[in-house]
């Protein structure tokens, strides 16, 4: 059953937009958010179904992959729309009982709701066209400005990295330990949810305490191969920007000026 | 035990001597004993002894993991006491330990044999070319690009052993490598460490509780309780049975067959290592049977 999981959600493939550096990605998801939000009225969000849909295509991503990861949210969005929809005051279009629905309430509503489908559809493109190493190694190198400051980039990228090593290692073991104790009598799958948990108990100590030893065992294995922080490394694959690099850019710029003008000449709603 | 002059051997060990200190009990543990040792140069030593020997712990000397409470320890020609120079010291002796799940560091093969040589700042093409050639020497060139939680105990052992190749080590020390393997992985690694030892001159330190995985070695230390208690070639080493089950150690089961025969008063030769001198021996006593 934990076999399930899958690490990310990492769908590999050979297109432009798995070709593009993972820095000009992670970037350019960084303009689509503040775009999610400036968007002030309906025609925004058009240019930018657009723009997802054509990097959806040029991915060869199937949709269906995409609508997945927002399984999880669906709960949110559903609490989010039902409440901007009653409680925003404005001009009253329907009236029953205690509920009033007003047209603000209703624009507001869909607009909340476009903002959550939007922010989780642009971010899941993301991880589905690279790979979590791509993203670590892209993390690692635009944070790195930041060490100024005293933001340790190297060391979250190389946790991330062995975190990422480990989640089978772990999963295994978890399973065996499960094994261990449900041969010894313990009933894991069965009960109600508390005493599912509490079940869970006896699983989780030993897998602590492994992970601790192992994390020890790694940190001298990592020594033994002269491990002594992010200064003087190099790297296997270097990231290099290409001219493709240059296309997403230019597509992002356009589609900000899109936007922008869409904002400028329409006013807000 | 023949006389090794200091210039000549990779690693000296002087009156080496270990000890901690239990926070919690306050009590002292010597964990080493006053051990001296030479490992000259291409050779396959093998360390054996039964758990709580201190073999792990000489081995973690090796490499500046630990440091000597007294005593000395040199690695090609650099104390390891000389903190300055660690990293000469590590690079110079490759380490594999027992678990092959937790020393790899990287989620992709040719990324995690490329980790030493990366933190040593070896530059691009260097870089590729040093991964290339250990995944080739350990016969992992096949699987550079799986993860490693997909491969089999004995091949992330091989990966880990690429690993230190990376970093051109001139010593390869492996703690217990074959001890969570099953027989096929415990097979593999050894072939690839005798074979390394053998074309490619590699000195290799072979720590094991395993008897029958010394008998390649050019040379057996059998330690005890912090102190070396024998020294010597296999065939030297091995039919001394009595003195081995003392030490809490098993002979391979050909020479303790020879051992348990001759007791009978055959008068084979009691030195044999394998099987196939094993048979050699019988058939050789058979014939002189026949011939009387």
């Amino acid at each position: 059953m934990l076999k399930d999981i899958t690490l990310g959600q990492f769908f590999p493939g050979d297109s432009f937009i798995h070709r593009l550096d993972p820095r000009t990605k992670i970037l350019i998801m960084l303009v689509y958010i503040v775009l999610v939000f400036i968007i002030k009225n309906f025609y925004g969000y058009a240019a930018l179904t657009l723009f997802l849909a054509a990097c959806v295509f040029v991915s060869r991503i199937p949709p269906r992959f995409l609508i997945k990861g927002l399984k999880p949210i669906l709960i949110f969005i559903v609490f989010t729309g039902v409440f901007n929809l009653f409680l925003t005051g404005g001009t009253p279009i329907w009236h029953w009982w205690i509920f009033t629905v007003t047209e603000e309430g209703v624009r507001f509503a869909a607009f909340m709701v476009l903002r959550l489908i939007f922010l989780i559809l642009g971010t899941s493109l993301l991880t589905l066209t690279t790979s979590p190493i791509a993203l670590t190694d892209g993390l690692e190198i635009l944070l790195s400005p930041f060490k100024k400051i005293g933001l340790p980039a190297h060391e979250i990228s190389m946790m991330m990295t062995i975190a990422l090593r480990f989640i089978p290692t772990l999963l295994d073991e978890t399973d065996k330990i499960m094994k261990a104790q449900s041969a010894r009598g313990a009933s894991i799958d069965t009960g109600s949810i508390f005493s599912r948990a509490k079940a869970m108990v006896p699983v989780l100590i030993p897998l602590f305490i492994s992970a601790f030893r192992r994390a020890d065992e790694l940190a001298t294995a990592m020594e033994c191969r002269c491990y002594r922080g992010g200064d003087g490394r190099t790297r296997l694959y270097e990231l290099r920007y290409k001219s493709t690099d240059l296309f997403g850019w230019i597509f992002i710029c356009l589609l900000f000026a899109v936007i922008l003008a869409l904002n400028f000449v329409f006013g807000r709603f | 035990m023949e006389e090794i002059n200091g210039a000549q051997s990779i690693v000296s060990v002087r009156d080496l001597k270990f000890e901690y200190t239990d926070e919690e009990s306050d009590t002292r543990t010597e964990v080493l004993k006053g051990v001296s040792l030479d490992v000259r140069p291409g050779e396959f030593l093998a360390v054996l002894g039964h758990n709580g020997s201190g073999k792990s712990t000489l081995a973690k000397h090796l490499n500046a993991i630990l440091l000597p409470t007294s005593g000395s320890v040199v690695v090609d020609g650099i104390d390891t006491s000389d903190t300055d120079r660690l990293f000469d010291i590590r690079r110079r002796v490759g380490m594999v330990f027992q678990n092959p799940d937790n020393q790899l560091v990287a989620t992709i093969v040719e990324e995690d044999v490329a980790f030493a040589p990366e933190n040593l700042g070896v530059p691009g093409d260097e870089l590729r070319r040093r991964v290339d050639e250990a995944l080739e020497l350990v016969g992992m060139s096949r699987f550079k690009r799986h993860a490693p939680h997909m491969l089999s105990g004995g091949q992330k052992q091989r990966v880990a052993i690429a690993g230190v190749l990376a970093m051109q080590p001139k010593i390869l020390v492996m703690d217990e490598p074959t001890a969570m393997l099953d027989p096929s992985g415990r097979r593999e690694v050894l072939n690839t460490v005798s074979r390394l030892n053998r074309e490619q001159g590699m000195t290799v330190v072979f720590i094991t509780h395993y008897m029958d995985e010394a008998v390649k070695a050019d040379r057996v230390i059998v330690m005890d309780s912090g102190v070396i208690a024998m020294q010597g070639t296999p065939r030297e080493i091995f039919p001394q049975v009595e003195r081995l089950v003392e030490l809490g150690l098993d002979t391979p089961q050909s020479t303790y067959l020879m051992y348990m025969l001759n007791k009978q008063g055959l008068g084979l030769d009691g030195s044999v290592l394998d099987d196939k001198e094993c048979a050699e021996a019988l058939i050789r006593r058979i014939k002189r049977k026949a011939e009387n």
